[in-house]
């Protein structure tokens, strides 16, 4: 029976989810990826094989090396893009209601 | 626990509202978006130029440690009626990005609480969408820079 892999559990793990930040910018052989990593090649193989199976890598065969990138629309589904930003306005704005809440008015 | 900021992008549109309420009387709430030095604690930048008026201009600023400018936007006030509304344009300076209009209605809910809803406009569904996805990108960098940092200490 295989395995089902979980996305979100993919991402838990911060190894997983460094590989996916370094690949974000730029396609990489695993080779050079495992070069970031302290982790032995073959952690990091382990690694990128759990993120291809649930999509979030794809490979790319390149003369006679595998690329891999990542899979933009697959984390758009698992990766909420709006977050980081609704919280960018939720950070200034409860900055705002703390401001105010100790607001004096200037008599001067 | 609820969310107190709320953001609506839907598919396809080239807008956004931004809805917040506030456990503050509507005229602070108001004050802290027409005051300079207030509006610089919260947003964090220098308000460089702030005219509250129709056809006035405002620009903020935002620099390093070193004193590098990281962040300029600039836009005119088309609109201003205190404890109501805000209208204006806003531009991110040495950018391609295309100016967005912006609508800030203020409310009040009650004596003590009251609401901010800020509809935003885009030129086009792709700008805003790019605009959406910033802070996501710039979480993505900063990742990735603090990967190579923690790389280059092993080197």
């Amino acid at each position: 029976m295989e395995i089902r892999r979980d996305v979100f559990q993919a991402i838990a793990d911060p190894t997983r989810r460094a590989i996916l930040s370094l690949v974000a910018i730029q396609a990489m052989t695993p080779g050079t990826i495992a070069e970031n990593f302290e982790s032995s090649r073959q952690t990091i193989s382990k690694h990128i094989k759990i993120l291809t199976e649930c999509e979030l890598l794809e490979q790319q065969q390149n003369g006679r090396e595998i690329y891999y990138h990542i899979n933009a629309k697959k984390i758009k589904e698992v990766a909420d893009f709006i977050e980081p930003f609704r919280k960018m306005w939720d950070d200034r704005f409860n900055k705002l209601e703390d401001i105010m809440k100790n607001y004096k008015p200037k008599n001067d | 626990m609820e969310k107190k900021t709320k953001i609506s992008a839907e598919n396809g549109q080239q807008e956004i509202l931004i809805t917040r309420e506030f456990d503050l009387p509507l005229d602070l709430l108001f004050k802290a978006y027409a005051e300079p030095e207030i509006v610089e604690q919260w947003m964090g930048t220098k308000v460089l130029k702030l005219e509250n008026k129709q056809h006035g201009g405002w620009q903020f600023e935002t620099t390093d440690p070193h004193g590098n400018v990281v962040f300029r936007a600039n836009g005119v006030v088309h609109d201003f009626v205190p404890n109501e509304r805000i209208t204006r344009t806003f531009e991110m300076e040495n950018t391609n990005f295309a100016p967005q209009l912006e609508f800030l209605n203020f409310e009040k809910l009650t004596d003590n609480t009251s609401k901010l809803t800020i509809q935003i406009i885009y030129k086009s569904v792709e700008l805003r969408d790019q605009q959406l996805k910033l802070p996501f990108a710039q979480g993505i960098n900063m990742a990735h820079n603090r990967l190579e940092e923690i790389v280059n200490q092993l080197k």
